[in-house]
């Protein structure tokens, strides 16, 4: 009884240290959204999200900005979704498991952890320079796109790695070759894994300042991108102009709060869509 | 060896199989007749699994593994160079230890071996799918939800689904696994009369760690010890008079 009585309170400490731990953090969350929804919401207007800044970016809205942004995302998706997937189904279905794959994986692991500064810098070099793509939005997305490789691929192969063994060896029992059993009997059921790690990769791609202020974000630019050549306003650069680099920061700050409310809504929408879409594919299996 | 009027269906000839290093069967001559039912009993870890395996070249796709000796079925060695591997394991059905249906409806899962090696004609299809449920004694209990998820089966009816998905795709060999591991009584004694029935149309090699099942459904019974065959012969000669003591032992219980 006694004992028993002890493990009951030690449980219900560890219990409360872990619902504390929990509720710390979305206390956090829900303070930072309210804060920036606060004193961004009064910016929110059909005009700002529909116009081009105006005097020196202290008026109009960030319209160029958005469509910039959602550009060079769906530059990145072109990129690193067909190339992240079919890394993924190689390293996992394909290459024989030695020293070299693990040697490769490692790397993979680690290329999610360089800084995005890091994958500026190199995209200048590789994309801006020595490919001569120029500061553009096209460069942009390719640096995007490296940076969120690494993403996709690794959750791509988690996605991988949850198909049970038995859906291959079924398959290839009743005479199926591998690229059969993979494409029928293992990828329908792994996408909807695959496409939420991916989603989320680009979300995180979508709000990177560092990796685009070399390769292709403009400053300021009232026009919208016509070509793949062409540099681009994005929304992360933009509320980093407008939080620090502009000429009348307290008269702006409204404006970039409305910027990051909207960055933030862009990407938790992004997110969101993920958890839909894997609940979706999910249900539609069923 | 006792002679028998049906011919060699399946015949292996100083058969060896490695795990990098480790040697899980060693020199193993064996010689299954067409259209019987061959058990293959032994102690957990003797090679019974890795030698039915070997048979449909299941165990190609283990990395750092290695084949010794010969396959011979129908006399063609099956790791020659112009067989292909793919066709093979159309020709070998196998049924897995753990009852392994696709996520997919019962209908979709006999279909799948048919849409893979190329059918599209839908009836043919969906007249392949019902004669192999009938065969697999599984017709009268899902034919009202062809469109349900396999999932929803009882284990002893997701058994007999991938005996259907086998049979779909009409082989001549058709391997199990200890197909009855994973399976309440009931159910098996009926995966055993349809093992019983299924001789008539096919060969049949089965691996079970239960002696009463190889007694039962087998009409020869090979006993492997540590990776060697200790004894093959007519499943009555085994379990009544034995030639080794070793098979003796195990079949009395005296260890495995």
């Amino acid at each position: 009884m006694k004992t028993s009585t002890r493990k009951g309170i030690v449980q219900a400490i560890g219990f409360f240290a872990l619902r504390a731990a929990m509720g710390l953090v979305l206390a956090v969350l829900l303070l930072f959204l309210y804060d920036i929804g606060k004193k961004g919401g009064g910016a929110i207007s059909w005009e700002f999200l529909s116009q081009a800044p105006r005097r020196g970016m202290t008026e109009g809205g960030i319209f160029p900005a958005i469509v910039g942004t959602f550009l060079v995302t769906l530059i990145t998706a072109v990129l690193a979704v067909p190339l992240g997937m079919s890394a993924a189904i190689y390293l996992h279905e394909y290459a024989r498991q030695s020293r070299l794959t693990r040697l490769i994986r490692l790397s993979i692991r680690n290329l999610s952890g360089v800084p995005s500064i890091v994958y500026g810098l190199f995209g200048v070099i590789l994309f801006v320079n020595v490919m001569r793509f120029g500061t553009s939005i096209l460069s942009a997305g390719l640096t995007l796109g490296l940076m969120t490789l690494p993403w996709t691929i690794t959750a791509s192969e988690e996605a991988l790695k949850t198909i049970p063994n038995s859906y291959r060896e079924g398959a290839m029992a009743l005479g199926a070759t591998k690229w059969q059993t993979i494409r029928t009997n293992v990828l329908p059921y792994a996408v909807p894994g695959m496409l939420t790690g991916t989603v989320l990769g680009l979300a995180r791609a979508a709000g990177e300042t560092a990796p685009i202020m070399f390769t292709g974000a403009a400053f300021y630019l009232p026009f919208l991108p016509r070509s793949l050549g062409d540099q681009f306003m994005a929304l992360p650069y933009h509320l980093y102009i407008m939080a620090t680099q502009h000429h009348a920061i307290q008269q702006v700050r409204p404006l970039a709060y409305g910027t990051a409310l909207v960055l933030i809504v862009l990407v938790l929408g992004m997110n969101m869509t993920a958890v839909v879409l894997r609940y979706r594919l999910r249900r539609k299996q069923r | 060896m006792s002679n028998d009027s049906h011919p060699v269906k399946i015949k292996t000839e100083n058969l060896d199989f490695y795990y990098g290093q480790a040697r899980a069967l060693k020199n193993v001559t064996i010689g299954c007749f067409e259209k019987k039912v061959t058990a293959i009993i032994g102690p957990s870890g003797c090679g019974k699994s890795t030698f039915i395996r070997t048979i449909n070249r299941m165990n190609d796709v283990i990395p750092g593994t290695r084949v010794g000796g010969r396959i011979l079925i129908d006399g063609q060695d099956i790791h020659a160079p112009d067989v292909d591997v793919v066709e093979l394991r159309r020709r070998v059905g196998m049924v897995f230890q753990k009852p392994n249906p696709f996520p997919k409806s019962i209908y979709d899962n006999i279909a799948y071996g048919l849409r893979i090696n190329g059918l599209k004609d839908k009836r043919a299809i969906e007249a392949t799918v019902e004669k192999s449920l009938r065969g697999a004694a599984l017709w009268d209990e899902v034919k009202d939800r062809l469109n349900d998820n396999a999932f929803a089966l009882s284990g002893g009816q997701q058994q007999r689904l991938c005996i259907a998905r086998a049979l779909a795709v009409e082989p001549e060999v058709i391997l199990f696994d200890e197909p009855c591991s994973a399976i309440d009584p009931i159910a098996t004694a009926k995966i055993e009369d349809l093992i019983e029935r299924l001789k008539t149309d096919y060969t049949v090699v089965i691996v079970t760690h239960n002696m009463q099942q190889a007694a039962r459904v087998s009409d020869y019974t090979a006993f492997m010890m540590l990776g060697e065959l200790v004894e093959f012969d007519r499943t009555g000669k085994i379990f009544t008079a034995p030639a080794h003591k070793l098979t003796e032992d195990y079949i009395t219980g005296r260890f495995g």
